[in-house]
């Protein structure tokens, strides 16, 4: 099976050093990290933000070469910002993202034709969302798509995203803080760390050197201070 | 915006240009009575002039202010609060009074240097999206020092009547220009207003922000200079000819983004209607005012203006507090 989105070489200067990175058809990566460990920069650099060096394909095609009509259509982009200057409709909104039937999962017909200013945080986020998932991109990339969402939300949007990119054998490419969603939902999870991915999966040790937290019958601890003491100078 | 709208639009901006030729109407009338010719060249020499460069303007500073609010994503960013109008101002001054060039052309590109200067000046201060409180602060020092260097200018330059002369024009005034000048503040506006109009689609996009506006293919980077460069080419080869003239820049916009669902790229062809019909009726309104001697239209819009922007100041007080 060739990936659907092929990555090499990604590099953004002092952020993002030398990624390179294959998806393929139906995985949900989530992408986790400490702050500043270059999970956004990676996303931007996938969107083509910033002017990145290296190589993006998907589906054989580099986006950046792509158009705003075909763009939608090959990846969209969720930014972790979700604050709209202007008071469009929720509707208009979605238009001006590539178009497309919101899925139905979101729930969004009370909310189509609202003014974004007068929807709740979680509901506005719920309309970007939307934003994202509409055009039905072959690559969805999303910056912390659960944040601002209450848990039930958080559960019925991984398992949207989940579902979409399986059924129709998409991908996507999930930053996220949440370490059990990411184990939870992702088929696979990298780790970033100083703009690289560093590591696949969070078991043992390199999770506990990159995020100093350690998992203590079930629940996540920071990494006990003796043991810190012990391994600084 | 609906094409009933539009064409209300239309029909208003017609009315106001054709009012703004035909009004007071008793002079014109009695004048033609008696000389045909001379009614005439009042017509095509006076009025004319007067009218379409209200119209040019008013719809300059209309789209020049919608493009702008759609590029700072923050409906107080206009071209005079920013300081591009005063910039321009300087421009001309400088090039007429310091440097005595006071032929039209010399005048236009003084001040449309003088609007890019503002402008980029304003980027560097404010940054590409600018806080309210940033906006207008940038704005406020560039306006601030932009009038003081104005000032020194007309203070420094060789002719005694420096003040006196440029004080009208400074006010703003459609008074006494030729239908040359008209063509030298119509010719670059409209080049501006065709090619501010190509960006409709991904001013609307930026809309989204502009991680999203890039994401889906606009670059962003080349969209923001050529906003810039519109933007001072426009305003400022209309304030070489008829000064700074405040507020219908900041005022046409917001009226207009309601006729588009407050998308704000597609607001910028009713912005400039809005614009220009604000301008025409602002014009007539000087004329029209039984005070004797004529007011430099400038004043009026900014006595007219002023008040609104308070209001809008405060309305988004109330609602950032709600």
């Amino acid at each position: 099976m060739t990936p659907l989105l092929q990555a090499r070489n990604l590099s953004l200067p002092g952020r993002l050093m030398d990624v390179s990175l294959d998806i393929y058809p139906g995985e949900l990566i989530c992408l986790v990290g400490p702050n500043g460990s270059g999970k956004t920069s990676l996303l931007h650099a996938l969107t083509g933000i910033g002017s990145p060096a290296g190589e993006v394909l998907v589906d054989h095609v580099d986006p950046r070469r792509l158009g705003p009509a075909q763009r939608p259509h090959y990846l969209t982009f969720l930014p972790a910002a979700r604050d709209i200057a202007w008071p469009l409709l929720a509707r208009d909104l979605i238009a001006l993202g590539g178009g497309g039937a919101p899925p139905d999962a979101l729930a969004l017909d009370d909310l189509l034709d609202r003014r974004l200013d007068t929807l709740s945080t979680g509901e506005r986020s719920r309309v970007l969302i939307a934003r994202a998932l509409a055009p039905k991109p072959k690559l969805l990339l999303l910056d912390e798509p659960t944040a601002n969402l209450d848990p039930l939300w958080q559960i019925r949007l991984m398992e949207l995203v989940r579902s979409e990119v399986r059924d129709n054998q998409r991908a996507a490419l999930v930053a996220i803080h949440d370490l059990d969603a990411a184990t939870r939902y992702g088929d696979r999870v990298l780790v970033m760390d100083g703009g690289s991915i560093a590591v696949e999966g969070l078991d043992g040790e390199p999770v506990a050197r990159i995020f100093g937290i350690e998992k203590v019958a079930g629940a996540w601890r920071p990494v006990s201070p003796l043991a810190d003491r012990r391994s600084s100078p | 915006m609906t094409r009933a709208t539009a064409l209300l639009l239309a029909l208003a901006l017609g009315g106001a240009f054709l009012a703004s030729l035909a009004l007071p109407y008793g002079d014109l009338a009695g004048i033609y009575r008696q000389d045909t010719g001379l009614a005439t060249t009042l017509l095509i020499e006076l009025r004319l002039p007067r009218a379409a460069l209200a119209l040019i303007y008013g719809a300059m500073l209309g789209a020049a202010g919608a493009a702008v609010q759609a590029l700072f994503a923050n409906p107080l960013a206009s071209p005079d609060l920013t300081g591009t109008t005063s910039g321009a101002a300087l421009g001309a001054v400088i090039t007429a009074y310091i440097f005595g060039f006071a032929a039209p052309i010399a005048l236009s590109v003084g001040s449309v240097a003088g609007a890019l200067g503002a402008l980029l000046l304003l980027l560097a201060l404010a940054g590409p999206k600018a806080e309210t409180a940033t906006l207008l602060l940038a704005g406020l020092a560039i306006s601030a020092l932009a009038g003081a260097l104005t000032t020194l200018a007309l203070a420094l330059a060789p002719s005694p009547f420096a003040f006196y002369d440029a004080y009208d024009w400074l006010m703003g005034s459609l008074v006494d220009r030729s239908l040359a000048q008209t063509a030298f503040a119509g010719i670059p506006a409209a080049l501006s207003f065709a090619l501010l109009l190509r960006l409709v689609r991904p001013l609307d996009s930026l809309a989204l922000g502009e991680e999203v506006a890039q994401s889906l293919g606009h670059d962003v980077p080349s969209l923001r200079r050529q906003v810039v460069c519109l933007t001072a080419l426009g305003v400022g080869a209309c304030v070489a000819i008829c000064g700074a003239i405040g507020f219908v820049g900041l005022v046409a916009p917001i009226f207009a983004r309601r006729l588009t669902r407050s998308h704000p790229g597609r607001a910028i062809l009713p912005a400039a209607m809005i614009g220009g019909i604000l301008l025409l009726l602002a014009d007539l309104a000087v004329r029209l005012a039984p005070l004797g001697r004529t007011l430099p239209i400038g004043v009026l819009t900014a006595l007219l203006g002023a008040p609104f922007f308070l209001w809008l100041v405060a309305h988004m007080r109330w609602r950032v507090a709600a």
